[in-house]
């Protein structure tokens, strides 16, 4: 049996009162697809943003490639992480953000070479090689010099990927990446991650609300409802035969909305 | 003495003037990024400096600054035994910027909190770390936020440098206060005085302008 590269060990996440996970427990194998779907306020974007440490946790432990993410060994205590710690960690996870997050004051070509640049200290040749490179990949060759607000929300959620990539991370966090785009421009972002996840190099965890998308994909489906999974599977089974009251009602919302 | 004879003494001023406003923009700027950083420091030490600093010196006067440094700082240092005696230019820069970094700090602080969280958020994404993120991500999108007050405030230093003459500097405010006590003739006098500081304050706004456009290139790039 494979260790998972991402475990959440009976994690507790409040935002004051309210309590958004609940005692999660989580695994993902590393190469793995898995989607997370649910109903907003379920704690999937939240799972998402406490891998990338955007968010803290309040009670157990995650860990990122066998290792605790928010906490330090000392001795046999764990000790809330430091800087260091969780900067050394973070190089393994790479985000997408739904609103791109791009930087607008660098070109579409910086936004790619700067972290490489001045976080790993790749050569500005390197960096350029690995920005252009990606920027094929993506189909963005023509844009490079382009300023993000010059480009459409797809182009811009493409170069999101890319500058991601650029890290060369092991696991691609992709939170809501096509919910801010126009319904056009959903297919070209869509079709990036598609290829992706089609050479299972990178784990990979996809919150969405683009269902066909997830069932396609995906090497596992699952269904957050009031910050725990409520049911997980491989997706003919959960979207054919889903087990609980609750998903089969989900389902049937966001396939079915007019019935 | 026709007026036209007033032109050299008080074109010797202006240059002065010039020379004091020049000076202390630049410090202040300097001041203004040093302090309006300082209070947005986690070490709460560097933070607690920032905000005295900017406090005092937004909250009192700019006359009693000058002549604080001017008179009393030296009185100060003869109590204690170090020579702490300025050159008038020392003491006229030195209270102008200070005053100017002052209120400067709160802009560069607003323009930087103005910053989205989301940038800071892909800012960790890419594992920046704190420094990377203000110096590559905040600062060159809040830099063209402040511009319009940092202009504001250059054209606001200029006319304050007026208060130097009290210090017996030879600015443009003294040039004319000696021509008027020599000649009485005080309405044309200031109204070449007037003229002198709108043309400087003109020509001062064209170029924070032009430096505006500069620092925002990136936001008015067209496909």
């Amino acid at each position: 049996m494979t260790e998972p590269i991402i475990k959440f060990d009976n994690v507790v996440k409040r935002f004051g009162s309210l309590t958004v996970l609940d005692h999660l427990d989580f695994e993902v194998n590393p190469g793995e697809m898995v989607t997370i779907i649910g109903p907003s306020g379920s704690g999937k974007s939240t799972v998402l943003r406490i891998l990338m440490t955007l968010e803290p946790i309040q009670e157990g432990v995650v860990y990122v490639g066998g290792e605790p993410l928010w906490h330090e060994k000392k001795g046999d205590d764990f000790v809330p992480a430091s800087e260091k710690h969780l900067r050394k960690m973070r190089e393994q996870l790479g985000m997408v953000f739904q609103q791109f997050n791009l930087f607008p004051h660098m070109t579409v070509l910086r936004n790619l070479t700067e972290a490489p640049r001045q976080v790993l200290g790749l050569s500005k040749k390197d960096a350029l090689e690995r920005a252009e490179e990606l920027l094929e990949m993506v189909g963005l060759t023509d844009q490079a010099k382009k300023y993000p607000h010059q480009l459409s929300g797809g182009q811009q959620q493409r170069v999101g990927i890319a500058r991601a990539l650029a890290m060369r991370p092991k696991i691609m966090l992709f939170d809501e990446p096509t919910s801010a785009l126009d319904p056009e421009l959903v297919g070209e972002v869509l079709k990036v991650i598609r290829s992706l996840a089609d050479q299972h190099e990178l784990t990979m965890l996809l919150v969405t609300h683009e269902m066909h998308f997830a069932r396609q994909v995906s090497d596992r489906v699952c269904f957050f409802d009031k910050g725990r999974i409520e049911e997980q599977g491989p997706p003919e089974e959960l979207f054919t035969n889903p087990k609980k009251p609750r998903t089969r009602e989900f389902l049937k919302q966001v396939l079915d909305p007019d019935a | 003495m026709t007026w036209t004879e007033y032109l050299v003494p008080l074109g010797q001023g202006a240059w002065v003037t010039i020379q004091l406003t020049f000076w202390s923009t630049i410090f202040g700027a300097l001041l203004s990024f040093a302090a309006g950083i300082g209070k947005l420091s986690r070490n709460p030490l560097i933070k607690a400096l920032s905000i005295g600093y900017i406090e005092i010196f937004r909250g009192t006067s700019l006359l009693v600054q000058l002549f604080w440094l001017y008179f009393a700082l030296p009185l100060l240092g003869q109590a204690i035994g170090i020579d702490l005696r300025l050159p008038p230019v020392a003491a006229g820069v030195l209270a102008l910027s200070l005053n100017i970094g002052a209120y400067g700090a709160e802009v560069v602080r607003g323009a930087i909190q103005s910053v989205s969280h989301d940038q800071y958020e892909a800012a960790t994404a890419l594992n920046f770390s704190d420094r990377q993120a203000l110096w590559r991500v905040a600062l060159p999108q809040a830099i063209p936020e402040m511009m319009p007050s940092f202009g504001n405030l250059a054209v606001q230093n200029l006319k304050d440098t007026a208060l130097v003459s009290l210090i017996s500097l030879q600015d443009l405010a003294f040039k004319a206060e000696q021509i008027r006590n020599f000649t009485q003739d005080s309405t044309t006098i200031f109204t070449i005085v007037l003229a002198m500081y709108f043309g400087m304050a003109l020509v001062l706004t064209a170029m924070m302008k032009v430096l505006e456009r500069s620092v925002g290139r990136w936001r008015t790039a067209r496909s």
